[in-house]
């Protein structure tokens, strides 16, 4: 069980789980052990990929997932349904490629672990139908290089699916061609942005592509590509059996958004973990199932979605966590995996630690994030050794400003400027605290700039 | 057309661009750095932001990048908004973080895009108070200096390098702000192209290292409009000179030839110009065997006349690297008939029949430009970046915009480069090789078939005859080749434009006849073609269109004594045919004159030697490939920082000559008296006149300056000769002045450019100040006259098609491969080129190695009827058997195709004779 603890902790008891509520994880084993091919397909397994290549067209499944309004849980929340209906399709546009974009990086996210590790037919069922829906004639399960049980899970179940016809020519006894090869990364955070994702795929650097055109109308090698998060992709067969009006109905009045969210805790709570509840709970409800914060400590800040989404106050608990009401609140709902920061810790050294990562983690090719984002992690630095100087709050507001959408590249700088600016706003305070008066000179301490030994054999 | 709304005021532009370009092209000033005119977009350093808006009611808009952004019509922007100003600074910010102080050692100092854009952004304070960034550097090979410390990270040396130039060797490595630009490891750039980096690269990280031991800040070097000397396709440069040196080559844009790229011969290979054993006097010797003496110009022109008078026929020997000028003025000192062009008798004739072809076979001859619109290619017996470097980059560019062609289906626009890319993938216009060894153009090639040149020609007869059944067939051809020639045929029927390539680079005629039919097959069929044929030498063209016998001819004239004197013309003898038969035509000769700016072997064996003009030093007119008449002007004086030299312009010399044999008081002639003259005197040449502006030429009755304005020292670069400045060297030649007085600005069209600067704009991309829209056409006109055109009429096919090869017992076929390094006499003799040069070897087929049982590195001999050359061994996998590779560049030993014995070099070659 030691081992155990490293993994994923879905909090709810299968009891809970029920199939017309939780279509996430209704299957999953209470001994949190592989759901494999036979026990999957005992549980109802491929039979939505059954029913829809034999009754149903592809335009049917885009429309049904339209319906459903199966917003992107990789973060973006944009309509499944609508990605799949701008996948270019015709008698002279090649078939191209469905990709499952698996590469869970975002910081505090663990949500697409458990379903892959732990459930990997659900996402290969899911796959199939997007590839039906989209006419792809291959797909690709792009994992997180860290992932290496997952690898190993994924790996196997897709042999099992190959072998008991699920996967390869004529899917399921029909006239549908489709296979799935698992691709894991090389850990680099931005490919997680889907033409990042794309490119890195391909065998080129892991930098985001401009849209348009989009994938659907130029993707990977050029061809018509979807791109689609895991747990999007996973909701695909459920919808597909139980139609998209039951859907929608699972979030009843707490949001207009449809379904259930994955959604998790970490940081000094109780339990953290995960729950499969209706997309629209509250973030008190998600704390309180969290057993409340760890002792006793107040809570003070929390991120609603990963190191990318803004902060949020202990007064914004009680809206529901869907992605308008989140974007409302001046954040993001992103993955839906709050991250809790009690009274005790360092908003400033918390921002410092994300924007290190997210600086880390630019590919290099728009300004503004290559050469913005370190800047920003120098001034902070300075304001936690108390060496910062008049000037750097405003410098750091400008430089969170100038990353904002539309001005760079992709969205990895917006991202990273949003716990900055957002944490400018609500703590100001700490971060003036860095500034000393009078100016210090900086320490020796300071690192060696990191390209010094690139070329060194 | 669409009309655009630039900060209120409204502009008609062409619509298919994106926002940067048209407001380049307008003329607006927007920093950039990411953007290429020849690269396209990519988004990628968000330096050309402008405020975008809706519609006339909005007033708040939004940043856009104008490189990105569609010049749709009805489009509202603003450049000089706030918000576009001040993100615009923190771009600039951001890419001067880790940028070093450097600028007063840095060699792109005075020409760097990253200057002018700072300048223009308005930084100039830095507010980063942490570390920098820095990088190891490295060694790149003889060409290219590396100081990645100053890189911006705008990703165009990669986009330059591998997209446009097909290069594999320089990548990105790294990551976030730690991104380095170079290679896996030290070594030398592979690209022949790799010296345009120094351009395409906006800063300092990639500088001309031949530049780099006497360097000069652009603002003092001193300019003219130059045209390339080291082959036939006539790219335009900038040569730049300080202190009697050329110091460095940059590209001049012309919009019909090389718009923005050089090859790194062109670029690299000038520094034959400033050897120090130069001729810089005339030289005199009575008997070939003593030390020369050196003389005044009146005493060497009397030497030379005296010796002249004395004999009893002179002949001349002219030159395809010398200018029309000065081998016209060759032609009036011996006369009509007793001119040779100087061009071996087998080049020739290939020469005369590309001529033939050019005008005969019914397809136009495209400019460079018009190679990258061509969506088929044949190219038959080249290898073009060993030939002709510049026009294998244009073909490149053919066969990668297909990208273009498929975009456009998606409605991708044409300058979205990494989106055309994406779509694009492999895919490219159909490009054909027929050529023995692997060429640069491989990889974007749909086959290549490495055939001996017998079997090229057969090839192409056969394609010929499948386009028009009315072309002669190819008897006994092997079904392979005949499915070849079938699939060729439908592709290049199938193409909107199909190009023929091909040229004399394998000395095969019938390569030539067989590219003639397939050109005039698919004239026949009505395709809407083109036809290149590449030449040799920078005047390989031009001296064919003037005419003369062959250099053969003026030593066997020598050699039988029906000619007593000989006036050899900026020729070396010995690397054009064997040695045994140019000294025994020279040892017959009474009196030797040779003109040349180089001592070579046949200097060393004139009487009278007459101190040649480089094309740095002298005006004159060159006709490329594509028969255009180019001229080039001088680029300075010799004589200011070197009084005690006396080189002149060959032209020059040879006008004085004939007044002084002829007993003319009036010695002087000046450039437009010559080019009038040549022109009446050669009907096809006529065109000449108007190749160029001519010395009266003025803007508001200015002359042209050849330095910059900010051009310093010239009062004190001479004071170590004399405290007093003289006069500025006069040019009654050209519209130029040696000075930075006269004309140098943009505003008023003009087709000679010395440099290109405008106010704001130092670096290479002030050339969009110079053109009619971003890499269009100079606003007054692309330079130089085309003097070719196909000539109406039904011209018949070539029916002579050759046997098909077959290999030799004991004997190989001797097939010369031009080498861009090493393989052409001037440029081999800057020491940068002899650095970069591959070391020359036989190439044999892996079959052949292995029957000879040799292995690579053993030296072997190649004997031909006329002599013999020893190299070592290299096998080439898919070289045909029974032929020999020698790279060109060479002692002239061995004939391109005669059949030829390989033996181990011991002195006892025919003993030890390697038997099969």
């Amino acid at each position: 069980m030691s081992a155990r603890r490293y993994h994923s902790q879905l909090r709810q008891r299968s009891a809970e789980r029920r199939v017309e509520t939780h279509p996430l994880t209704w299957r999953l084993r209470e001994d949190g052990a592989v759901l494999g091919l036979e026990e999957y397909v005992e549980k109802d397994g491929y039979a939505a990929v059954r029913e829809v290549l034999s009754h149903r067209s592809p335009d049917d499944v885009v429309t049904t997932m339209k319906e459903a309004n199966v917003r992107g849980r990789g973060g973006a929340g944009f309509s499944a349904g609508m990605k799949w209906s701008l996948t270019m399709t015709g008698p002279n546009i090649p078939r191209g490629y469905l990709v499952c974009n698996a590469d869970e990086m975002e910081p505090g996210t663990f949500k697409d672990r458990l379903l892959l590790e732990q459930q990997p037919h659900l996402l290969i069922e899911g796959m199939i139908l997007g590839a039906y829906a989209n006419h792809s004639r291959f797909g690709y399960i792009f994992l997180r290089g860290e992932y290496v049980e997952a690898a190993r899970v994924l790996s196997r179940a897709l042999e099992e699916a190959r072998e008991a016809g699920w996967l390869g020519r004529h899917v399921a006894g029909s006239d549908f061609d489709f296979d799935i090869a698992l691709h894991t990364g090389a850990g680099r955070y931005i490919c997680g942005e889907e033409t990042a994702l794309i490119n890195s795929l391909e065998g080129l650097r892991a930098n985001p592509r401009a849209k348009p055109p989009f994938p659907g109308q130029s993707g990977a090698w050029g061809k018509p590509t979807v791109v689609n998060n895991v747990e999007t992709l996973c909701n695909a067969p459920a919808v597909m059996r139980h139609g998209a009006e039951w859907y929608q109905a699972l979030s009843g009045e707490l949001s207009d958004d449809g379904g259930t969210k994955l959604y998790g805790v970490s940081g000094k709570v109780a339990r953290a973990g995960l729950w499969e509840l209706p997309i629209g709970t509250t973030g008190r409800e998600l704390l309180e199932r969290a057993g409340g914060m760890r002792d006793g400590r107040a809570l003070k800040a929390w991120l609603p979605g990963g190191g990318s989404t803004g902060f949020l106050l202990p007064e914004h608990l009680d809206h529901p966590l869907d992605f308008d009401t989140i974007g409302e609140l001046g954040s993001r709902l992103g993955t839906g995996l709050m991250t809790v920061v009690n009274e005790d810790q360092s908003v400033l050294s918390l921002v410092r630690n994300l924007e290190q990562f997210f600086a880390r983690e630019s590919c290099g090719w728009c300004t503004p994030c290559r050469d913005g984002l370190p800047w920003t992690v120098k001034l902070l630095q300075a304001l936690e050794r108390g060496e910062g100087e008049p000037g750097d709050l405003e410098m750091l507001d400008k430089l969170a400003d100038d990353l904002g959408p539309g001005q760079t590249f992709c969205a990895h700088a917006p991202g990273a400027a949003m716990p900055l600016q957002s944490a400018l706003k609500h703590f100001r305070e700490e971060f003036e605290r860095g500034v000393a008066t009078p100016p210090r000179a900086a320490s020796a301490a300071e690192p060696m700039p990191a390209g010094d030994s690139f070329t060194r054999s | 057309m669409a009309t655009i709304h630039v900060d209120g005021q409204r502009y008609e532009v062409a619509g298919a661009d994106n926002l940067l370009n048209a407001c380049l092209s307008l003329g607006l000033d927007v920093p950039y750095f990411c953007w290429h005119p020849a690269l396209g977009s990519v988004g990628a350093c968000r330096q050309c932001a402008v405020k975008q808006y809706r519609d006339e009611d909005d007033t708040r808009g939004a940043l856009v990048m104008s490189c990105m952004t569609p010049a749709a019509d009805g489009t509202r922007i603003s450049i000089d908004d706030e918000e576009a100003r001040e993100f615009r600074a923190s771009v600039i910010e951001w890419l001067m973080i880790h940028h070093p102080h450097d600028c007063p050692v840095c060699e792109e100092g005075g020409h760097c895009h990253l200057q002018d854009m700072t300048m223009m952004t308005g930084h100039d304070r830095r507010r980063y108070r942490f570390r920098k960034r820095t990088h190891h550097n490295q060694d790149l090979g003889p060409f290219i200096a590396h100081e990645m410390n100053r890189c911006i990270t705008c990703y165009r040396c990669v986009r330059f390098y591998r997209d446009h130039a097909g290069g594999k060797d320089l990548g990105a490595f790294g990551a976030n702000d730690n991104i380095y630009f170079g290679r896996h490891q030290d070594g030398v750039l592979e690209s022949p192209f790799a010296g345009n980096l120094t351009e395409v690269c906006p800063t300092g990280v990639f500088t001309d290292q031949t530049h780099s031991e006497r360097y000069t800040r652009k603002w003092d070097l001193q300019f003219a409009p130059s045209v390339c000397h080291q082959c036939s396709v006539g790219c335009n440069i900038s040569p730049g000179e300080r202190y009697g040196e050329l110091r460095r080559i940059e590209n001049r844009y012309h919009g019909d030839v090389n718009r923005f790229f050089l090859c790194d011969r062109g670029r690299f290979g000038y520094g034959y110009v400033n050897r120090d054993d130069r001729p810089r006097l005339p030289e005199w010797r009575s008997h070939r065997d003593d030390a020369g003496v050196t003389l005044e110009v009146d005493a060497a022109l009397d030497h030379g006349a005296d010796r002249l008078r004395r004999v009893r026929r002179v002949i001349g020997i002219g030159s395809p690297r010398a200018s029309l000028e000065s081998n016209h003025q060759l032609r009036e000192l011996v006369g009509d008939d007793g001119f040779s062009t100087g061009i071996a008798a087998a080049e020739q004739r290939c020469l005369s029949l590309m001529q033939r072809l050019n005008q005969s076979c019914g397809l136009p001859t495209p400019t460079p430009r018009e190679v990258e619109r061509h969506d088929a290619v044949l190219i038959l017996g080249e290898d073009l970046l060993e030939s002709a470097a510049r026009l294998g980059l244009a073909v490149r560019q053919a066969a990668q915009a297909r990208h273009e062609t498929l975009a456009a289906e998606r409605d991708i626009p044409h300058w979205h480069a990494a989106a055309v890319r994406t779509l694009g993938q492999d895919y490219y216009h159909p490009v054909f090789i027929a050529y023995p060894t692997p060429t640069g153009l491989d990889d974007v090639t749909a086959a290549r078939w490495a055939l001996a040149p017998d079997d090229i020609a057969r090839l192409g007869f056969a394609v010929a005859h499948e386009i028009d059944g009315s072309a002669p067939a190819v008897t006994d051809l092997d079904p392979g080749t005949r499915e070849a020639a079938r699939d060729i045929a439908a592709r290049l029927m199938a193409a909107e434009r199909p190009l023929v390539v091909s040229g004399g680079s394998l000395g095969s005629e019938a390569i030539l006849r067989a590219a003639g039919n397939v050109a005039r097959a698919l004239s026949r069929r009505a395709r809407r073609g083109g036809l290149v044929l590449v030449r040799r030498e920078v005047n390989s063209t031009g001296l064919t269109m003037m005419g003369g016998e062959p250099l053969e001819w003026a030593l066997d004239e020598l050699a039988s004594r029906r000619a007593d004197a000989v006036v050899i013309l900026e020729n070396d003898l010995h690397q054009r045919l064997p040695a045994p038969s140019v000294e025994a035509a020279l040892a017959a000769a009474e009196t030797v004159v040779v003109l040349d700016h180089q001592r070579t072997a046949t200097w060393q064996r004139a009487h009278l030697g007459l101190p040649a003009a480089s094309f740095a030093e002298a005006d004159g007119t060159v006709v490329s490939l594509e028969g255009r008449a180019q001229r080039f002007f001088q680029v300075f004086d010799p004589a200011h920082l070197r009084p005690e030299t006396r080189i002149r312009a060959s032209w020059r010399w040879l006008h004085a000559l004939r007044a002084d044999l002829l007993r003319h008081a009036a010695a002087d002639t000046t450039l437009d008296e010559v080019i009038r003259d040549c022109a009446r005197a050669y009907p096809s040449l006529a065109g000449i006149v108007d190749a160029a502006p001519d010395a009266d030429y003025r803007v508001h009755g200015l002359k042209l300056a050849r330095e910059p304005h900010r051009y310093s020292g010239r009062t004190a670069m001479r004071a170590h000769l004399d405290v007093s400045e003289p006069r500025v060297s006069r040019d009654p030649d050209s519209p130029f002045t040696f000075s930075m007085e006269g004309y140098s600005g943009f505003d008023q069209p003009r087709e000679e450019v010395a440099f290109a600067w405008a106010p704001g704009w130092n670096s290479p991309q002030a050339w969009n100040k110079f053109t009619d829209e971003v890499g269009g056409h100079l606003r007054a006109g692309d330079p130089g006259v085309r003097l070719m055109a196909p000539r109406p009429g039904d011209h018949a096919y070539a029916t002579s098609i050759p046997e098909g090869f077959r290999r030799r017992d004991g004997k190989w076929q001797v097939v010369m491969l031009p080498r861009l390094f090493g393989g052409e006499e001037t440029s081999s003799r800057a020491a940068p080129i002899l650095a970069r040069a591959a070391p020359p070897a036989l190439l044999l087929a892996a079959d052949d190695v292995a029957r000879l049982g040799v292995s690579d590195g053993d030296r072997l001999a190649v004997i031909g009827h006329a002599g013999a050359l020893t190299l070592s061994v290299c096998h080439e996998a898919t070289l045909p058997p029974g032929v020999v590779g020698v790279p060109a560049g060479l002692a002239p030993s061995l004939e391109a195709g005669e059949w030829a014995r390989l033996a181990t070099p011991s002195g006892h070659a025919r003993r030890d004779e390697v038997r099969k």
